[in-house]
């Protein structure tokens, strides 16, 4: 999110510089307080639309938590969501909800070496991996290679919880406040979702091959749509996104 | 718009939601504790990552530009002329804010309140 200067989003937090928080217990604390800010209150506003977005699809608010809960991860998450609301069919769920989340395999293996440390059980980078998603993970990547190594897991297990449990509760303030604001307000709820996602990856888009694929996935997106609702996404991405690979690699070669 | 909640077989069943986003939940956590287990071993700026990250993008992009253009549930109320419009003004405020992420989300859902709003009286 944060464009050129990877310091740009800690500036309104008062995310303390020093890069030893005395023990593993006061860094899960730090975690805590770093994640209050402008990170959070973005991120809980898009939850305020998810919420939304699940009342909407005519779904009640325990599915909406169980969906937060469990799922963690935006993009994924409306994609099920919407999906549902077609009447697609498992496979196709599970499809598009792997290619939108696959991105989460290689920013794990990123973080991972950050975090770990000879002696921590194995089952905590398990454990905690769940927070892997974008706003946490950029987080961690920042700060966590500063800290002495036995306060580097507590530090994004602590800011992994913080923002995870926020979202868990605009999921659910969300979802009420669509019942009970005008329908003009509730729309503009539901909107947050595709602004918030079209911004975020008009923002990361540095590479030219993901701004291409942002293009052409963009212009196929609606007509593949009508050609068939159920695999329209899918043939989406894969087409549009390996044109996009193809034509940087071509491109990249000519001006080599 | 909600008629194929209400009829069908086994899969309009009280469950099909949770058995969709379980689903979908394993889907992701898959990669994240892949990710834990291939660490150290697999290089995460390889081209193999950067063409999953192109269709995740392609993918996104094609479901983000369809919930605005051709949306299903209660954003198909709103007229697809402001939609659009809602979308563009969001971009525009976000680079004139120098890439302010939450004003352009803020502006562009405002906007589109604004808009379906102002159509009662119009």
């Amino acid at each position: 999110m944060n464009d050129t200067d990877p310091s740009a989003d800690t500036a309104p937090a008062p995310a303390p510089l020093a890069p030893d928080f005395g023990s593993p217990r006061g860094a899960a604390l730090a975690g805590l307080r770093g994640s209050v800010g402008v990170p959070m209150i973005v991120l809980g506003a898009s939850y305020l639309g998810f919420g939304s977005l699940v009342r909407g699809a005519g779904l009640d608010v325990w599915l909406g938590l169980f969906s937060t809960f469990t799922g963690w991860a935006l993009p994924g998450q409306i994609v099920v969501i919407e999906l549902y609301s077609l009447g697609a069919s498992l496979i196709v769920v599970a499809a598009a909800v792997a290619m939108t989340n696959a991105r989460l395999l290689p920013m794990t293996v990123a973080l991972m070496p950050y975090l770990r440390r000879s002696g921590t059980p194995t089952w905590l980078y398990y454990l905690f991996s769940h927070f892997v998603a974008v706003t946490a993970w950029a987080a961690g990547m920042r700060v966590c290679p500063n800290l002495p190594p036995e306060q580097r897991l507590a530090y994004f297990a602590g800011f992994g919880f913080a923002l995870w449990s926020m979202c868990l509760v605009t999921t659910a303030l969300g979802f009420y406040l669509a019942g009970v604001l005008p329908g003009f307000v509730t729309l503009g709820l539901v909107f947050l979702n595709p602004i918030y996602f079209m911004l975020v990856f008009v923002a990361d888009a540095r590479h030219r091959a993901r701004i291409l694929a942002l293009v052409v996935g963009a212009l196929l997106g609606p007509p593949l749509h009508l050609v068939s609702a159920d695999w329209g996404l899918l043939i989406t991405g894969l087409a549009a996104g390996s044109l996009a690979f193809g034509a940087d690699a071509v491109l990249s070669r000519r001006h080599a | 718009m909600l008629e194929p909640l209400l009829e069908g077989g086994i899969e309009s069943g009280p469950l099909w939601p949770y058995v969709l986003m379980t689903v979908g939940a394993l889907a992701t956590y898959f990669w994240r504790g892949l990710g834990v287990a291939l660490s150290g071993r697999v290089d995460a700026g390889s081209r193999l990552f950067e063409w999953v990250a192109c269709v995740a993008y392609a993918l996104l992009a094609g479901l983000i530009a369809r919930m605005i253009i051709l949306p299903s549930g209660p954003l198909a109320e709103a007229a697809s002329g402001d939609r659009i419009a809602a979308a563009a003004i969001a971009l525009a405020i976000f680079f004139l804010t120098r890439r302010n992420i939450g004003l352009g989300v803020a502006a562009g859902a405002g906007a589109l309140v604004l808009m379906t709003w102002g159509r009662a009286f119009f």
